[in-house]
């Protein structure tokens, strides 16, 4: 297990560093630099502002020390805001998100597996028609279309909740529940196959036959093994999140990492772009390595699998 | 009696009958006889196949139907609702609707009026609640914007921001859209099943190598990619395609190398080889069509992922440049006028959901019809 989880940090860092290089790279391919909108500067003034960001330097030479200041978690000036550290930036930033995300994941994944339980007790019943449906219409309809739903007809039409910005916990129903759409829909599919085929195996039907009543059936011997699988969609869930996020939160003016990106991407602002950049590529990396290492935890035959 | 020599009597003729229960009934089937049988068994998925074929046809004639064209901006006829002749009550009546409140009927009426210029002919005010006692007084405006323009024509899905035709630019952005998702599925599908069927039936070192290098793929997320491709590229069609597929294809690869993988060392391949054949044969004959129902699922199942990542390009600010229109587009610019205009963003936004669950619903009857054993 550490040699596994030794080498899986191993493949991370490498990852991480590959593209870090490759960011660097292309952003010094795209045109623009924090001149670009200053003509009227003197030659001095241009060579004090080229300092400031480094970038007098020769390619090489910026590279090398992008890559140093980056171990050191600094990520450099913004071009956008004055003298303002894209690290501090993220910083600020990240709360709204990490709010927005966790909540969705939370209720979505509890919801979908209610829902999916539904499903599977109710097999073939109305109930399992109805929540399959839902699950469809929530894996399809991308969140920004939802999003626009719950905006016009619970945001102005029903004025029940705030349509944009970013005070108080009332602020955070609308995104919330245009992100979890997607998370309830696919725990509620996985988790209807996984439970079908539980209820269907062999220790359901003793534990039955042994008088077990249909709650404990169901919660106990079935819910439980349905369960460990459901961890291998944690990681796809989370990835899908965050590509939500970028756009919920712009929909809906959250101050978080997402309208951030967008307002970079607008102005051109590399540093931010690059910082946001490494940031959700090392969260992405980072969620894949946990949830395979939660799931070598939870479930010892992948353990023994992995020892051989 | 010689028992060595049984008298003729003894031989019975065989009941002839049992000899039926061997012959084949029915006529045989081949795999995509059997599998379009079981697809048009499946009520949603053939629903899925004709909201698509509709779609479809929609975004090869639809712009045809209507004499404005996509990009004709007049903004005398800016924002205006749908309105299309019979269809009133579905609301495309060419009205606009607003509620007012205030202290008194009467100051409820003059905002109403005041919110759509004093086109006072044009407008029917209808007291919702009188207000009084604390309460204040509701007022619905209706305004006819059709009859207050003195338009003759109808504009089907009404018009946006600069006053163009929504009707003609929704179907054009639904063909732009389709376009791009099709052709980024086909490539994903070049790629992949090539990639994953040399890797797979080569095996060995060649295996090998082609398979550290989609590991080292697989670690970077394929939304950075894309994002930081369409950076370089400049927002267009081709570079919306290209940054999708780049990435795109590694799941297609993964999915063949493991069927290529159980199949060729399948008997029917060996035997194939005892007999002679050469490995081109043995591609084309016996692995391609045996992975062919795998290869459609994934690229039915990709084709809505890439319409989705198109849309969600047009959001970030890296979909295609201005007057072009595609639905990622049309979504953008109808967030922009939301509460008071939602008509600019309703038809793009029921046309993407349409195409998405369409599609989702028929890659999962196609994956049934394939392979029974999948499911649930």
């Amino acid at each position: 297990m550490t040699r596994y989880i030794i080498q899986r940090l191993v493949y991370m860092i490498i990852t991480m560093f590959l593209i870090a290089t490759f960011t660097f790279f292309l952003m010094k391919l795209l045109p623009g630099t924090p001149l670009s909108a200053a003509d009227k500067l003197s030659e001095e003034q241009r060579q004090v502002v080229l300092e400031k960001y480094g970038l007098d330097e020769p390619v090489p030479v910026q590279y090398f020390n992008y890559m140093v200041n980056l171990t050191q978690g600094d990520l450099g000036i913004s071009f956008q805001f004055d003298n303002r550290e894209v690290t501090t930036i993220i910083m600020e930033r990240i709360g709204p998100s990490m709010t927005l995300g966790i909540q969705a994941m939370v209720i979505g994944t509890i919801l979908g597996m209610l829902l999916g339980l539904v499903s599977a007790i109710y097999h073939n019943g109305f109930l399992d028609y109805g929540s399959t449906f839902i699950a469809v219409i929530g894996k399809s309809i991308p969140s920004f279309v939802f999003a626009g739903m719950l905006q016009y007809f619970v945001g102005v039409k029903l004025g029940w909740f705030p349509v944009a910005l970013w005070e108080g916990w009332e602020y955070t129903v609308l995104p919330t529940v245009a992100l979890a759409i997607f998370p309830i829909a696919i725990a509620a599919r996985f988790m209807r196959t996984e439970m079908l085929e539980v209820m269907g195996s062999d220790y359901i039907t003793t534990a039955k036959a042994k008088g077990v009543n249909k709650f404990g059936v169901v919660f106990k011997h079935g819910l439980r093994n349905a369960l460990i699988p459901l961890i291998t969609v944690l990681g796809p869930l989370a990835i899908g999140l965050m590509t939500g996020t970028l756009v919920i939160e712009n929909i809906f003016a959250v101050p978080g990492i997402g309208e951030q990106f967008v307002k970079a991407i607008n102005t051109n602002d590399f540093p931010i772009i690059m910082g946001t950049t490494l940031l959700i590529a090392f969260l992405f990396i980072f969620i894949i390595l946990v949830i395979d290492l939660l799931y070598g935890v939870i479930d010892p035959r992948i353990r023994l699998a992995e020892g051989e | 009696m010689d028992k060595h020599n049984p008298s003729k009597d003894l031989f019975v003729p065989v009941d002839r009958a049992g000899e039926d229960s061997e012959k084949i009934s029915r006529p045989s089937l081949s795999f995509w006889q059997d599998s379009f049988i079981r697809l048009r068994k499946n009520v949603g998925a053939m629903i899925g196949l004709f909201v698509l074929l509709f779609i479809g046809f929609m975004a090869i004639f639809g712009p045809y139907m209507n004499e404005y064209d996509e990009f004709g901006q007049d903004l005398s006829r800016a924002k205006m609702p749908p309105k299309v002749e019979g269809l009133g009550w579905l609301g495309m009546d060419g009205t606009l609707t607003s509620v007012q409140t205030a202290a008194t009927v009467e100051e409820a009426q003059e905002k109403a009026l005041m919110r759509f210029n004093n086109q006072e002919e044009f407008i029917t005010t209808t007291v919702l609640t009188e207000g009084g006692n604390g309460q204040e007084a509701e007022v619905e405006a209706v305004y006819d914007v059709y009859g207050a323009k003195n338009l003759e024509e109808n504009f089907w899905f009404g018009t946006d921001g600069l006053g163009r035709d929504l009707w003609t630019r929704t179907w054009m952005g639904t063909r732009i859209s389709l376009y791009i998702a099709l052709l980024a599925a086909a490539i994903d599908m070049v790629i992949g099943v090539a990639y994953g069927g040399i890797s797979a039936y080569y095996g060995g070192r060649v295996d090998n190598i082609m398979q550290r290098i989609i590991e080292v793929l697989v670690g970077i997320p394929n939304l950075v990619v894309v994002i930081l491709m369409i950076l370089i590229l400049e927002p267009g069609i081709l570079s919306i395609t290209i940054a999708l597929t780049i990435t795109g294809w590694i799941s297609m690869a993964r999915i063949i190398r493991g069927q290529v993988l159980k199949l060729k060392n399948q008997e029917f391949v060996l035997a194939s080889k005892t007999l002679g054949a050469q490995d081109n044969r043995v591609l084309r004959k016996h692995l391609v069509p045996n992975v062919l129902g795998l290869i459609i699922i994934n690229t039915m199942f990709t084709i809505p992922s890439a319409i989705f990542f198109e849309a969600f390009l047009s959001f970030i600010g890296l979909g295609l440049p201005t007057p072009i229109a595609s639905l990622g587009t049309l979504i953008d610019d109808g967030f922009m006028s939301l509460q008071i205009y939602p008509h600019i963003l309703l038809f793009p936004a029921i046309i993407i959901s349409l195409v998405m669950i369409a599609f989702n619903i028929l890659a999962d009857g196609l994956r049934d019809a394939f392979d029974p054993k999948m499911r649930e």
